[in-house]
């Protein structure tokens, strides 16, 4: 059983803490970059700023091209509560709203608000929350969610959706583990920040009212350790842990399993065991967004790597190319035989395909390796069933099986195996002796999958609107039927009941049906002739050219002749492509 | 002899027994129509195209399961062929070009602006994916369409065309040979 709200108190009040499965050790490499404080780089020119920044919907666009438009300003409008505004970096003008390469590993072009910054940088008017602790909860939510903060740490969840928890909340987890290598902007943020990241956490205390708020930091920080120390102190249920470097300990599940010897369960969250965690990046955000009623426009990159003169850590605004900043950090062409940028760390990160791939909210390091720092993954070899990754795994999942069936596209088995409990952290693949790229196969397995589910989704959907429409189309045709059938015996049962009399009857009917058409052909002549003699060219020129029927020009009027011309025009122009491609198809045939 | 006639009635209580079990586990657990076409009928993508030679997907399920060959649904290609010879115990054939060529997913639009309002394409189109009435602009509902082509013909004006669906990020299946970059750096060294 998991330990309960007491033991762990009692446990954490000692820093003993537990411990998850697996988890490697690479190189650290962070003192690259955390020597220096973050550092302001001045305006770029232009800001490429996607409107979809984040898992789930992108938001409505609110700005069209040539608009002025300023600091902070909002560029969508969130339509479902799953969509996360997105905000002007900078003041300016919005110079094209175009797709342009996005920070994805596919680095396929999506839509994105091209801004030309004016050099003026002026804000728009903020709106703080005076007293926050006076605040409604609902409203802090709603100004969470409309300053645009999503998880900065990893995938980027929406935060607003996370805080409008009604579940019973044991621990709040501030999350400033910075686990993966080289990345050092959480690092930095404590140690410079600690006193707003702290005025965040009060903020979430106030909305989420949690029990116990623990600040985890990795051993291998000890500075941001000691300055979040210090600005916790006055906090009687704030306790600040100390934990033990190994990788993945930020992931999400994993930290809580170390804090709390809770295990998140396959398809759920946090909350189910009782824990809600934020990354520390978020808590500064938050802060922002309620004191001073900034929106997320920026946040600290790392600027890493042997391929950079002088790595640090920097404030970069969203939407900043990274050309930039490899600019900033002073990029040495010569250490690399061909240019590869990794946006991320070296575990999780991608290579990007352009030097204009901008910055978005989860970016949060730029590592530049020379050659030999990090290897290019083309030698793959067979599996030796060694079972490293399996040792490993902080998942306790197979990777050598979900390996084999990813590859062979038995998707049900790797489905099986769980594969969507896979995290993605790369530690198998670090291990793994035959250099198989593993976490790419999981990828692709996992893309593979949800794909499948989307078509199976709509095909069904598709199956269920064609069989409703046949047995719509079916009972119509049997209603005619039925209607006919009833009509005929009503006729008949009438001509058997007074037989002679019926005949009359028709014949009267008949008869009156003669006058009624002869009156109406004479006035339908008579109007025509009025007609013609009105516009006979018109008239004549149009049954020309679509050969209608002449009764039907009867009562023309202008605009309907008009309309029909227009349509009659439309209709002879198809048939006329249609006959020329027929053509031209029979053509080809013989040729 | 009395012997004789208790085991005699005890089998027969025991077939009663076993036969009304039988008999109500057929009712009980009836199964709906022929499962073979349910199964092949899952398998076609549901395009409801008629390239097939077939009013449909469920008519062309049938079908094979009355023996029809099972290369004939272009929409669903190649990987559909595979899976019905899988689940039908065929060997798998390339697809009868006959019926047409496996294309990239397409969706039909209306240059609305063209439209008519003639309503021949509603009435083409298998899955009621087109809205609009009678001199009225149409348009499509574009997570409806099957991207069937079967509007595109009645049109009197030419004004439906039919565009490939684009893909986004979301759905992009990590082919990295078919993006100029972007590998991972999966394993790193010490
Ligand atoms: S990438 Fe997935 S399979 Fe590999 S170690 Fe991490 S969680 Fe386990
Ligand atoms: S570590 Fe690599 S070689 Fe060893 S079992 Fe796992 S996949 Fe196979
Ligand atoms: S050809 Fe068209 S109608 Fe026939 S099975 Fe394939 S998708 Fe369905
Ligand atoms: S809109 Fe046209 S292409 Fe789309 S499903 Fe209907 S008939 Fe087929």
């Amino acid at each position: 059983m998991f330990a309960n709200y007491d033991q762990i108190i009692e446990r954490l009040s000692v820093n003993q803490l537990w411990d998850f499965p697996g988890g490697v050790h690479p190189p650290q490499q962070k003192s690259l970059s955390n020597k220096s404080n973050i550092e302001f780089i001045p305006l770029e020119p232009t800001y490429y700023v996607p409107v979809k920044q984040h898992i789930g919907v992108e938001g409505k666009l609110l700005v069209a091209e040539g608009d002025r438009i300023l600091k902070g300003q909002l560029l969508t409008a969130s339509e479902s509560p799953f969509s996360v505004p997105v905000h002007a970096p900078t003041s300016g003008i919005v110079a094209k709203i175009t797709r342009h390469v996005s920070a994805h590993p596919s680095g396929i072009p999506e839509l994105s608000v091209i801004i030309d910054a004016d050099g003026q940088d002026t804000w728009i008017e903020l709106k703080p929350v005076p007293d926050y602790a006076k605040a409604d909860k609902s409203e802090l939510i709603e100004r969470i969610c409309d300053a645009g903060i999503s998880g900065m740490g990893g995938a980027g969840f929406p935060t607003h959706i996370k805080t409008n928890n009604s579940k019973p909340l044991e621990f709040l987890i501030i999350n400033g583990i910075e686990c993966e290598p080289y990345i050092s902007s959480d690092d930095r943020l404590m140690r410079e920040h600690a006193w707003q990241i702290r005025q965040g956490i009060d903020i979430l205390v106030h909305i989420l009212k949690p029990k116990q708020v623990i600040i985890a930091v990795e051993d291998n920080k000890p500075e941001a350790l000691e300055t979040m120390s210090i600005a916790c102190q006055q906090k009687t249920n704030y306790q600040v842990v100390n934990v033990p470097t190994k990788y993945p300990a930020g992931g999400e599940k994993q930290l809580v399993q170390v804090l709390t010897s809770r295990e998140v369960p396959s398809d759920g969250l946090p909350i189910d065991v009782g824990c809600i965690m934020y990354n520390v990046a978020t808590c500064y955000a938050i802060a922002d967004a309620i004191v001073e009623g900034k929106p997320l426009i920026e946040r600290v990159v790392t600027l890493t790597g042997r391929g950079l003169k002088s790595p640090k850590n920097v404030w970069a605004r969203l939407g900043t190319p990274i050309q930039s900043l490899l600019l900033h950090g002073n990029y040495d062409a010569s250490t690399q035989s061909s240019p590869r940028f990794i946006m991320g760390g070296p575990m999780m990160g991608f290579t990007v395909t352009s030097v204009l791939t901008p910055i978005v909210k989860i970016s949060n390091c730029i590592l530049v390796p020379a050659d030999n720092e990090l290897p290019h993954p083309e030698d793959e070899r067979a599996c030796i069933r060694c079972s490293a990754c399996s040792d490993v795994c902080p998942a306790s999942l197979l990777p050598q099986q979900l390996f084999w069936y990813s590859k062979s596209k038995e998707l049900e088995k790797a489905e099986e195996y769980n594969l969507f409990d896979c995290i993605e952290c790369g530690a198998c693949a670090y291990v793994c002796p035959s250099e198989i790229p593993l976490v790419h196969y999981y990828r692709q397995a996992k893309a593979d999958i949800r794909n499948q589910r989307e078509e199976k989704e709509k095909s069904d959907k598709a199956k269920i609107r064609f069989e409703v429409r046949t047995a719509r189309l079916q009972k119509e045709k049997e209603a005619r039927e039925e209607k006919y059938r009833l009509a005929s015996e009503a006729r008949k049962a009438s001509m058997n009941k007074d037989g002679g009399n019926a005949k009359d009857k028709i014949a009267a009917a008949l008869a009156r049906a003669k006058a009624k058409k002869e009156a109406f052909a004479k006035e339908a002549e008579n109007a025509q002739s009025a007609e013609n003699i009105k516009k006979k060219e018109s008239v004549s020129e149009l049954s020309d050219s679509f050969a209608l029927p002449k009764t039907k020009l009867v009562a023309v009027d202008e605009d309907a002749a008009a309309k029909k011309e227009r349509v009659a025009a439309a209709v002879a122009k198809a048939k006329a492509k249609k006959v020329a491609a027929d053509e031209a198809k029979k053509e080809n045939k013989e040729l | 002899m009395t012997l004789t006639l208790i085991a005699l009635a005890a089998i027969a209580l025991l077939a009663l027994i076993f036969g009304s079990l039988l008999g109500f586990a057929a009712i009980r657990f009836k199964v709906e129509g022929d499962p073979l076409v349910e199964q092949i009928d899952a398998v076609l993508p549901q395009t409801q195209c008629g390239q097939c030679g077939y009013p449909g997907c469920k008519p062309y399920a049938e079908a094979i399961a009355n023996g029809d060959d099972i290369n004939k649904c272009p929409p669903g290609g190649e990987a559909t062929i595979k899976e019905l010879a899988t689940l039908m115990g065929v060997e798998a054939k390339p697809l009868d070009s006959a019926h047409g060529v496996e294309s990239v997913k397409k969706v039909a639009f209306i240059r609305e602006d063209e439209c008519i309002g003639c309503t021949k394409c509603i009435q083409a189109c298998p899955v009621d994916a087109i809205l609009g009435a009678a001199k009225q602009m149409h348009t499509i509902i574009i997570d409806e369409c099957t991207g069937c082509d079967l509007c595109v013909d009645p049109c009197p004006v030419d004004c439906i065309d039919m565009i490939p669906v684009e893909v986004d990020s979301s759905q992009w299946e990590w082919e990295f040979n078919k993006v100029p970059a972007g590998n991972i750096p999966v394993r790193q060294v010490s």
